[in-house]
């Protein structure tokens, strides 16, 4: 038994990376991979463990069935099956044979299935009466009201505009693309965005730029093969932990990665790493800057491949020119020794494996900075092969299907709304005409949308599964948007929400285990994820809700038949297929039957027995102008370039090489407001909290906000572990204990996941707030157009003293307090998970593929030595030439 | 030689611009991204001036008399709402479009002229005055339907 409250991660399995015949296996295209012998090329040597966790009382015998889904708390994918007795959702268990995880859950999935139980479930929809209060009615009744105000804005020119549609990265891909045609197909209204627009429209934006389209380059398995990990900005120990559990296997286990990050924090990640860079928040491009510098300084970059599979080296060349690590250590504020050392383990790796998230997309020049990891790939022609591989991550679990199916800023199956053909596409899978679908500028993002709504051009927002009242930066501002007299507000959630409680018609919706569906996590695998109960009382899946709303609205076709031709989860999956036929996120391939033995992987194509594990192998990028994403950006402005100027570039399938010169932050630490926030998570809770709040163990973790301090500052301001400060930023101001911790000096961290629906309120009313997002502030990365939520300045002061009272800080993560006395986060007994490996001899999960693997043994200690790699850098040509 | 001319009128333009970047960002202070790329285009036009400086030094010992009507004022002060943010943004499109052609006909001098140093400074600045039109124009596209058809 495990407390997985007290530990994370679980138990470690160590393993060394496959022998080389496996890895020239694995190397292999999918269909000359379909034709070896057993899973060769395919099987992976880390080894299973499978994590499981039943409430009190209950045993496997007492399960009725289990039903196949995947993790919807985070963006790793992880597959589980859902126990169900007596018609009651009563545990998971990890796969054993799934790829992603090998049976392995983190602390969200183990514990947070019990939100779905909670008995504030919204059972009903509300509409607010006359009175000003919301109150239960009936489905007809709320509608009705909807489809009414619907039909009354889409009255006359102009029309479309009033409305905007404001989704999110928990969506099922079937919900996703259906929302995507109603807004863009039924409505034609382009303000349509997901809060994916603040975890991972960097990510999506920097995929575009650098390779033509969005999809990940790499794989997990990636981490089996590689012999370095660089962590841009993530700290994964938190966000994803099988992920990290997979890297630290690999660190106990022979040969293990050198590993790199970059983090003002003390994150585990950071704890464990070969060199930490925690660099001044909004000094990511500087850094990256300096360390490409070095290798083409240095001569660490392959010739060959930058000069057949690449445009923009000599600019490139030319930005950084001068940009050494004594040049970057003095505005990063680390030692120039680091980078140098960051920058040789970079220009010495065989096999580099790049994880990217929010320390760089929620940060100063977000897309340019991002765009640097992916050159430090093509530099070096790391790409496509096993180990050489680049993961911009998600941050949302179903954030790859708001992106690909058009529920977010794109267009379903990555198409470019700048290219005629590409609409023409879509108005015939559609049925429409093509001048409905708005292609006249890119779609609106979210803060955009926002914005219209203050100014009152936006009169309808229709916001679905998530919580900007938490989520979005500068509250005030987004709850008096909210509040507004003019904005129709409809929320379609699980919980009374902050948002919610703002809006004028509220839906109770279905969740996970409630509903099926597919969704798609970061490195591009498919699950599907089952309905194991049903949902509370006349709840309804959002599926179910979009449809409805299309029928009673009566969106049709141009020659007079229903818009939305599917009906259920599986026809509305077939119906996407078509339309990423022939697109980078092919689904064609795939079917439900496929998904219940386990996760996929796009691209799929018809006859395709696995999908695709890696892209771009062989240096063949989507750039070409027909079939790419986006015509590029301007890194600076934003700005998009034309049809033109991008075939004049003649890409040919080579990638590019972007470059920017940093440029200081819009708002710096000084004056009134001395230090830096930057806001972020941690382990035990999902976004803002409304599920892993009400899970027991979860909450009991972290069941308030803390205020992360360095020693040095804290004892400046006065402030020891457990005291009141207070922390206040231009837009507004809030109240928490201080925890005394390894952030870097002068920066100040808390988490962004703590509103006020735990109070009954949308914000902290006559009471202290307590959200971070009450600091941040309004503004953007201009390519990508996520918020800043790393850089804001503020000023920090004790508010009271602790009383002998600690911060309600997890010790496990990146507050690891300073003070020894305070104690270690356990979960006790309520928190007692089950764990089995092969060790153990049980061999009671079902499936074993993952586990038949009899590769490289792990030891159980930690031999750091490198040196002992036997293997050579492949020298045979393995791209293609022009 | 009338070259001195047209670098006072470029140098005078990119000033102008700069500050018309200010003005138009300060104004409309309530739309971040207006705001914070004005700001940073505006220090981009200072920088403009700046480089042209010596070259402006240098050919006006040269010059003759300046001639008529060199100089047009296209900015006189920003509004406010959707529609005075696109009217904004459009002056600050034409008055960029001023300099680009401004750029063109001084580079096409510098060459008649020889200057390798002047043809330089062109080269650089150009192609960020291009990207500064490409913004505006980008974002005006974006913000017209919502202006003119949406709002009320």
């Amino acid at each position: 038994m495990s407390d997985r409250i007290a530990d994370p991660w679980g138990s470690r399995t160590p393993y060394g990376p496959p022998a080389t015949v496996e890895r020239l296996a694995a190397a292999l295209p999918g269909r000359l991979k379909d034709f070896l012998p057993g899973d060769f090329g395919r099987r992976s040597p880390w080894p299973v463990r499978v994590d499981a966790f039943l409430a009190e009382g209950v045993t496997e015998d007492d399960v009725d069935a289990w039903v196949p889904s995947a993790s919807i708390l985070h963006s790793n994918g992880d597959a589980m099956d859902i126990a169900v007795s007596g018609g009651r959702i009563v545990g998971v268990r990890g796969r054993a044979d799934d790829r992603v995880n090998h049976g392995r859950l983190g602390p969200k999935d183990l514990y947070g299935w019990q939100a779905n139980a909670s008995p504030d479930r919204l059972t009903r929809p509300l509409i607010r009466g006359c009175g000003g209060e919301l109150a239960e009615t009936d489905w007809d009744t709320a509608m009705d009201l909807i489809v009414s105000r619907s039909k009354a804005l889409l009255d006359g020119p102009g029309g479309w505009g009033n409305l905007a549609f404001y989704t999110s990265g928990q969506l099922f891909l079937e919900e996703c693309y259906t929302l995507g045609v109603i807004g863009k197909a039924g409505i034609g209204t382009p303000h349509m965005d997901g809060n994916t627009r603040l975890c991972t429209a960097t990510s999506a934006a920097a995929l575009k730029l650098s390779f033509g389209t969005d999809g990940q380059p790499g794989s997990y398995a990636d981490v089996d093969h590689c012999d370095a990990i660089a962590l841009w900005g993530h700290n994964v120990a938190e966000t994803q932990t099988v992920l990290w559990a997979r890297m630290l296997d690999r660190r106990h286990g022979p040969r293990p990665p050198a590993m790199i990050v970059v983090d003002p924090r003390e994150t585990p990640v950071a704890r464990e790493a070969d060199v930490h860079l925690a660099v001044r928040p909004g000094t990511n491009l500087a850094l990256m800057n300096a360390l490409i510098h070095v290798l083409i300084d240095e001569g660490w970059y392959d010739e060959r491949y930058v000069r057949a599979r690449t445009i923009g080296f000599e600019e490139l060349r030319k930005v950084v020119a001068d940009r050494t690590p004594r040049w970057a250590a003095e505005i990063c504020d680390v030692p120039a020794s680091a980078i140098e050392r960051a920058a040789e383990i970079i220009g010495s790796s065989e096999r580099l494996l790049s994880t990217v998230l929010q320390g760089f997309y929620q940060s100063h020049q977000a897309t340019a900075a991002a765009c640097q990891v992916n050159n430090i790939h093509l530099l070096r022609g790391m790409l496509g092969r096993p180990g050489a591989g680049v993961l911009q991550m998600n941050g949302q679990p179903t954030a790859q299907n708001t992106r690909e199916a058009g529920a977010d800023g794109d267009l379903p199956g990555m198409r470019n709304w700048n290219n005629p053909e590409h609409i023409r596409e879509l108005a015939g899978l559609w049925n429409v005409e093509p001048s409905v679908i708005p292609h006249w500028a890119p779609p609106t993002h979210a803060m955009q949308i926002f914005r219209y709504a203050e100014q009152g051009s936006v009169k309808l927002l229709w916001i679905s599964a998530t919580n900007p009242a938490v989520s979005l930066p500068d509250l005030a501002r987004i709850r008096r948007i909210l509040a507004g007299e003019d904005l129709f507000v409809v929320v379609q959630d699980i919980f009374l929400t902050e948002t919610a409680r703002l809006a004028d018609v509220v839906l109770p919706a279905a969740t996970w285990g409630e509903k099926e569906g597919t969704f798609t996590n970061a490195d591009r695998t498919v699950h599907l994820s089952g309905k194991a109960v049903d949902p509370p009382g006349e709840a309804r899946s959002d599926l179910d809700i979009f449809l409805d709303y299309a029928r009673r609205m009566d969106f049709r076709d141009k020659d007079g038949a229903p818009l939305i031709k599917w009906h259920d989860p599986e026809s509305a999956f077939e119906a996407w297929k078509a339309c990423s036929a022939g697109r980078p996120c092919d689904y064609t391939g795939i079917t439900y039957g496929m998904l219940r033995g386990g996760g996929v992987q796009w691209p799929c194509a018809p006859g395709a027995r696995h999908g695709t594990e890696r892209l771009y192998a062989g240096g063949r990028f989507n750039t070409d102008p027909d079939y790419c994403e986006t015509y590029g950006q301007d890194l600076l402005t934003g700005a998009e370039h034309t049809e033109e100027r991008y075939r004049a570039k003649e890409p040919r399938g080579r990638a590019f090489l972007h470059a920017a010169p940093y440029e200081p932050p819009p708002e710096t630490a000084g004056g009134d407001h001395p230090m830096l926030l930057t806001t972020g998570r941690t382990v035990y809770h999902f976004h803002t909290r409304t599920k892993t709040g009400r899970a027991a163990q979860l909450n009991a973790a972290a069941p308030d906000p803390w205020v992360e301090l360095s020693p040095g500052d804290a004892s400046a301001l006065g402030v020891a572990e457990g005291d009141v400060v207070r922390v206040e930023s231009p837009r507004g101001t809030l109240e928490a204990r201080a925890r005394v911790c390894g952030t870097r000096p002068g920066v100040v961290f808390v988490p962004f996941h703590y509103g006020y629906w735990d109070r009954g309120d949308s914000g902290p009313g006559d009471g202290v707030p307590r959200a971070a997002n009450e600091l941040t502030a309004t503004g953007w990365d201009p390519v990508s157009k996520q918020p800043y939520y790393k850089v804001a300045a503020v000023r920090v002061s004790k508010a009271a003293d602790a009383l002998g009272v600690l911060s309600a800080a997890p010790t496990t993560g990146a507050a690891s307090p300073h003070d020894p006395r305070v104690p270690v986060t356990a979960g006790g007994p309520e928190a007692e998970a089950r764990e089995w490996t092969e060790a153990d001899e049980h061999t009671e999960w079902a499936g074993s593929g993952a586990g038949e693997y009899s590769g490289t043994a792990g030891t159980g200690d930690r031999p750091r030595d490198r040196s002992g790699s036997p293997e050579k850098f492949e020298t045979s040509r393995w791209f293609e030439e022009d | 030689m009338h070259l001195a001319h047209y670098l006072g009128l470029l140098h005078r333009s990119q000033n102008e611009l700069a500050g018309a970047f200010c003005e138009v960002g300060r104004a409309h202070d309530d739309e971040p991204d207006i705001h914070h790329i004005c700001e940073r285009l505006a220090v981009q036009c200072t920088e403009h001036a700046r480089l042209l400086e010596p070259f402006v030094q240098r050919y006006s010992e040269e010059a003759v008399d300046e001639p008529e009507r060199l100089h047009s004022t296209l900015f006189s002060g920003t509004r406010s709402g959707p529609v005075g943010l696109l009217r904004d943004l459009h002056d600050l499109y034409l008055m960029a479009a001023e300099c680009d052609m401004a750029w063109t006909l001084i580079g096409q001098a510098a060459q008649g002229a020889r200057d390798t140093g002047l043809l330089e400074v062109v080269r650089r600045c150009e192609g960020e005055t291009a990207a500064q039109m490409e913004w505006l124009g980008a974002r005006m596209k974006q913000a017209a339907p919502q202006a003119l058809v949406v709002a009320s």
